[in-house]
């Protein structure tokens, strides 16, 4: 059973990352943009797990996390969020808006398939 | 890694982009508007270049951008405040993490001096007092404080388990193997007790403590117990929070750190402590559950666990250990060592990914974007040029059946011409693209240009979303530059100089894009002294490009300095220079079917001028005989068609002759002669006449010797396989398969004012 | 009609036409199609070797008359004529000839030096002398066969 991955990332060349790590490993991947368009695609795909950056226009990971939460309908998806290694607070803001997880930027496509196993059922 | 190579070139595709939006949120920043979008996005344009060269190792890009990255953090949570000043260093900063970038590319060499004291010069921007940088977080987890509750809720087991409440039968078990005692006392050094309390927050985030269990069996057989002491009745349960508590006994070589890190996403959310050693005995924690002492709301775990969804079982983990869910009809919270392929299935809240998406790039934020390789639009746009060829070519082959043009084939003809029209039209409004791409460069290049001659300019733009096909885009660049490094080093004067005069030291140079009559006009103007004619005209005497005796107009000298060979400076300097005259920049501007021109003013600057066709592939024209020659004349230059009457006809000089068109006389030129094909004119009474504009403006009555149609024909290099022929502008192929020469309607008015043409060499004429 | 000759080196393939009563060849690699004969428009303000542009599938492709841009007469267009469409560098050119012969097999070492006569064409454009079967077959370089990409004056 192939499991979806929703990526929100801004960049171009990240999500071409992400994705090329994921369906690498087997996942289904959907992309957006940004937090208000990761909140559009979510509600047309049912992800299994989302990765989020948290840098993104319209819409931050903070904002975005914090949407997924309040709606019953995903608060339990897992969401693992993209950071530096350089910021621990934004970190804690991202887990204190509901992120489960976390993968450090620039990340090896082994941890992240780690991250994932170890948040998704 | 070919997959890896091209994430590569969108990345770099990327970062251009991003630089745009760099450049373009600072310079809004230099013009006032800071407001925190604007701010936001010039953080993020650095960030997103920094993490991308992250992920390709490109370490110093790596390292410039983030010092600038953290400058820009500090900047827009205001800690450092913006100011003029401040913009004018982001500016210069974004410079050189351009040139980084194109280093990284190969397309390059950074200045180490000039990136090193950029990078010092953000550093100091940052924290005058230069506070170290941000410490590198340890992804070493810290233990959670270890919490005294859980050691009482396993011994405490205050509610006996009331079988009958609920009607749920509710056996916890333990199996043990007495076989592993023994070893179990051998390799106590490898036992580890976790306990595991959960916190609401736990599961606020969608963790789970299956898949803890699960990420735990992964360092080592576990016998997992779950607690359900402190799990109230069902009707006090809140389902958000946490009441269960897990004791793991844990078989494993690994070490603590290792254990701890399993737990590293739930840092903070539950309570965590691990021992080494049995530690709490689970069979007397087991023993009271058995005596009844768990709730009667034991039973309702299901509905505080139901949100879980169970795992599946991962075939490859090494140690296969199924977590039995709470869940089910027959809860087992201990679990034992199961044989592996026992998969579990999955609850609904994590629904399988039904819909399987295409690759289909994302749209874009704000509009529906979708990406297309331009081979396909390139190959797209050759099939619908043929199409128009072909149906051209099947409408005249009807036509020379003499079809009544009111039957039901004419009419359907026309409609396939009109359909075919339209179908052209929006195949290339596809590939139309504002030229923003291409002014976008120009402010850094304004701001070099200035810096190396040592003059003050500010550059302003106008119309970047003026549209143009993608194949004329893309020529654009290099003649912009030229007039660009023109206005600055040629055209505006030196600071002092500027004072003197009593204007603003700083220049200002215009470059503007707008629609004018069918083409697009690019317009370089500058503030500066203007041309200095008498120079001019004397330096083109000198060089023998000019007859000392002609008599020239202000314009004509002016634009003396597109003759080929013409250059005022003594030496070429390394910015207009390396030996590009504007002589270059005309012939490369006139091979895209364009025109460039010059106006001044002395003493308050000049204008460039620079025309193009909307696109290099289609045309509008009127279709005429000319000595037996089929030629098409574009109709945005045609002003109209007339058939003349002798009187208004009259000969003025030697040869010539002029027509009289209301209240003023218009050159007649006879297109056969001007071309060569023939060497006397017929009366311009018995063809007809076109009277034309050109580009600047002045007007001619072009003689032909019958007129065909109008059509819209597809342009044809003549270049590609061949040269510029003068006077003529590009070829097409018409109904009847033949090809046909487009003209060049400012080239024949301007061949016409010279000496009279060459005749043609002999050639024998094709026989049909 | 392929002829064969043994000899030691790398071995080329070439076309090999009539102009006239001369023959001449070209190296095959560069000859994209043979068309038949067909109406030329005519180029203003062209040399008179260059006859004009046909239509070829699309693109536009001059037409050189190859007798004259090699100094003789200029070629009567007969049924038999034929365009040969070349490919030079990054453009294509049809040269238009009498008739084609056929394709020679060859090696370098048969390829004589041109003899040393007056004329600038035959200096410029023939690469060299091949002697086969009594026949002599001039080979024409093509880098110097088309004219110059020179604007012309603006």
């Amino acid at each position: 059973m192939t499991r979806t991955v929703l990526t929100v990332d801004d960049s171009r060349t990240m999500r071409d990352m992400l994705r090329m790590a994921l369906a690498g490993a087997g996942f289904n991947v959907v992309e957006a943009v940004d937090g208000e368009h990761g909140l559009e695609v979510l509600s047309a795909h049912r992800p299994d797990v989302i990765i989020t950056d948290i840098n993104m226009p319209k819409l931050d990971g903070f904002g975005f996390i914090e949407a997924v939460r309040v709606d019953d309908d995903y608060r339990a998806i897992p969401i693992l969020v993209l950071t530096t290694e350089s910021d621990p607070a934004k970190k804690d803001r991202a887990r204190r808006a509901g992120a489960t997880g976390w993968i450090v930027k620039p990340f090896n496509p082994e941890k992240l398939v780690d991250a994932i196993r170890r948040v998704a059922a | 890694m070919d997959e890896l190579e091209a994430i590569k070139v969108t990345f770099f595709q990327e970062c251009e982009e991003l630089l745009a939006d760099l450049e373009g949120g600072l310079l809004a920043m230099q013009d006032g508007n800071d407001d925190g979008d604007t701010v936001n996005a010039v953080f993020r344009a650095v960030h997103s270049i920094k993490g991308g060269a992250g992920a390709f190792g490109l370490e110093p890009l790596v390292r410039f951008a983030h010092v600038f990255e953290t400058l820009l953090d500090a900047v827009r949570s205001n800690e450092v405040p913006s100011t003029p000043d401040l913009v004018a260093t982001l500016l210069r900063a974004s410079d050189v993490l351009a040139d980084h970038v194109s280093s990284a590319r190969g397309l390059g060499v950074v200045d180490e001096a000039v990136s090193a004291a950029m990078a010092a010069e953000l550093k100091a921007c940052t924290d005058p007092n230069a506070a170290p940088a941000p410490v590198v977080e340890t992804p070493v987890f810290e233990a959670a404080p270890v919490a005294a509750a859980p050691a009482e809720a396993l011994i405490g087991a205050d509610d006996a388990l009331d079988d009958d409440d609920l009607g749920f039968d509710f056996q916890p078990m333990t199996i043990t193997i007495d076989e592993q005692a023994a070893d179990v006392a051998a390799a106590v050094g490898n036992v580890w007790t976790v306990s595991i309390r959960p916190k609401s927050d736990l599961y606020r985030k969608a963790n789970e403590t299956a898949l803890l269990l699960r990420e735990l069996a992964r360092l080592g057989p576990i016998e997992a117990t779950l607690d359900a002491s402190a799990i109230p009745p069902l009707d006090l349960l809140d389902a958000e929070a946490a009441y269960a508590t897990w004791t793991v006994r844990l078989e494993t070589e690994e070490d603590e750190t290792a254990i701890r890190e399993v737990f590293e996403f739930v840092d903070g959310d539950c309570d965590l402590e691990i021992t080494r050693g049995e530690g709490l005995n689970p069979d007397a924690a087991l023993a009271a559950l058995l005596a009844g002492d768990a709730p009667a709301a034991a039973a309702a775990v299901p509905v505080v666990v139901a949100e879980i969804p169970a795992p599946v079982v991962v075939e490859a983990a090494p140690e296969p250990v199924a977590v039995a869910p709470v869940v089910e009809a027959a809860p087992a919270p201990v679990v034992a060592p199961i044989a592996p392929a026992a998969p579990v299935a999955a609850a609904p809240a994590a629904a399988p990914a039904a819909a399987k998406t295409q690759q289909i790039d994302v749209p874009g934020p704000g509009q529906s974007v979708i990406r297309v390789d331009p081979e396909r639009i390139d190959r797209l746009i050759d099939l619908v040029g043929e199409l128009v060829i072909n149906q051209a070519m099947l409408a005249q082959r009807v036509g020379e059946y003499g079809i009544a043009p009111s039957s039901n084939l004419a009419m359907g003809l026309d409609e396939l011409e009109q359909l075919t029209r339209e179908i052209q039209d929006s195949v290339m409004a596809i590939r139309a693209q504002p030229v923003k791409s291409v002014f976008q460069r120009m402010p850094r290049l304004v701001r070099e240009v200035a810096s190396m001659t040592g003059k003050q300019a500010r550059l302003v733009m106008d119309g970047e979303n003026t549209e143009v096909d993608k194949t004329v885009i893309e020529r654009l660049s290099d003649p912009i530059t030229h007039m660009l490094r023109n206005a600055i080093d040629h055209g505006l004067e030196s600071p002092e100089e500027r004072k003197a005069a009593g204007k603003n030291p700083e220049g200002v140079v215009r470059l503007a894009a707008l629609h004018r009559s069918g083409r697009i006009v690019i317009e370089v103007s500058d503030d500066g002294k203007g041309i200095n004619r008498e120079r001019v005209h004397s330096i083109a005497i000198k060089k023998g490009l000019i007859s000392p005796e002609l008599q020239l107009t202000d314009e004509e000298i002016d634009n003396l300095i597109f003759l080929p060979g013409f250059s005022t400076a003594d030496k070429i300097s390394d910015v207009s220079g390396r030996g590009v005259g504007m002589d270059v920049v005309k012939r490369s501007v006139q091979a895209l079917g364009g025109r460039i021109s010059i106006t001044s003013r002395p003493g308050q600057g000049s204008t460039f001028t620079l025309s193009l066709p909307l696109t290099l592939a289609v045309l509008d024209g009127m279709v005429v005989d000319v000595a037996g020659e089929t030629l098409v004349v574009p109709l945005a230059a045609i002003v109209e068609s007339l058939r003349p009457k002798p009187e208004e006809v009259r000969p003025l000089g030697p040869v010539g002759s002029v027509l009289a068109v209301r209240d003023s006389f218009v050159p007649l030129i006879d297109v056969g002669l001007t071309l060569g094909y023939r060497d006397s004119s017929p009366p311009p009474t018995e063809g007809v006449v076109l009277l034309v504009e050109g580009e600047d403006g002045s007007r001619a009555a072009l003689v032909a010797d019958a007129i065909h149609g109008q059509r819209q024909v597809v342009i044809k290099s003549l270049e590609q396989n061949y040269q510029q022929v003068d006077g003529v502008a590009a070829a097409t192929i018409l109904g009847d398969g033949r090809v046909a020469l487009i003209l060049d309607v400012d080239a024949v008015i301007s061949l016409r004012r010279r000496e009279p043409p060459r005749p043609a060499e002999p050639t024998l004429i094709a026989a049909e | 009609m392929t002829e064969e000759i043994t000899v030691t080196g790398e071995r080329r393939e070439l076309i090999s036409f009539r102009v006239g009563e001369q023959e001449y060849c070209v190296d095959i690699m560069a000859v994209r199609e043979i068309r038949g004969w067909s109406p030329a428009t005519t180029l203003p303000q062209s040399p008179g070797y260059m006859r004009g542009v046909i239509n070829l599938r699309g693109a536009v492709l001059p037409i050189m008359d190859l007798a004259c841009r090699l100094g003789m007469p200029v070629i009567e267009p007969t049924v038999r004529s034929v365009f040969i469409v070349v490919k030079a560098g990054d453009r294509m050119i049809g040269m238009l000839v009498d008739a084609v012969s056929d394709i020679l097999s060859i090696t370098d070492d048969l390829v004589q030096p041109t003899p040393d006569l007056a004329c600038d064409a035959v200096r410029s454009f023939i690469r060299g002398i091949i002697s086969i079967d009594g026949r002599m077959i001039s080979e024409i370089s093509l880098d110097r066969l088309l004219p110059e990409r020179e604007a012309l004056a603006a």
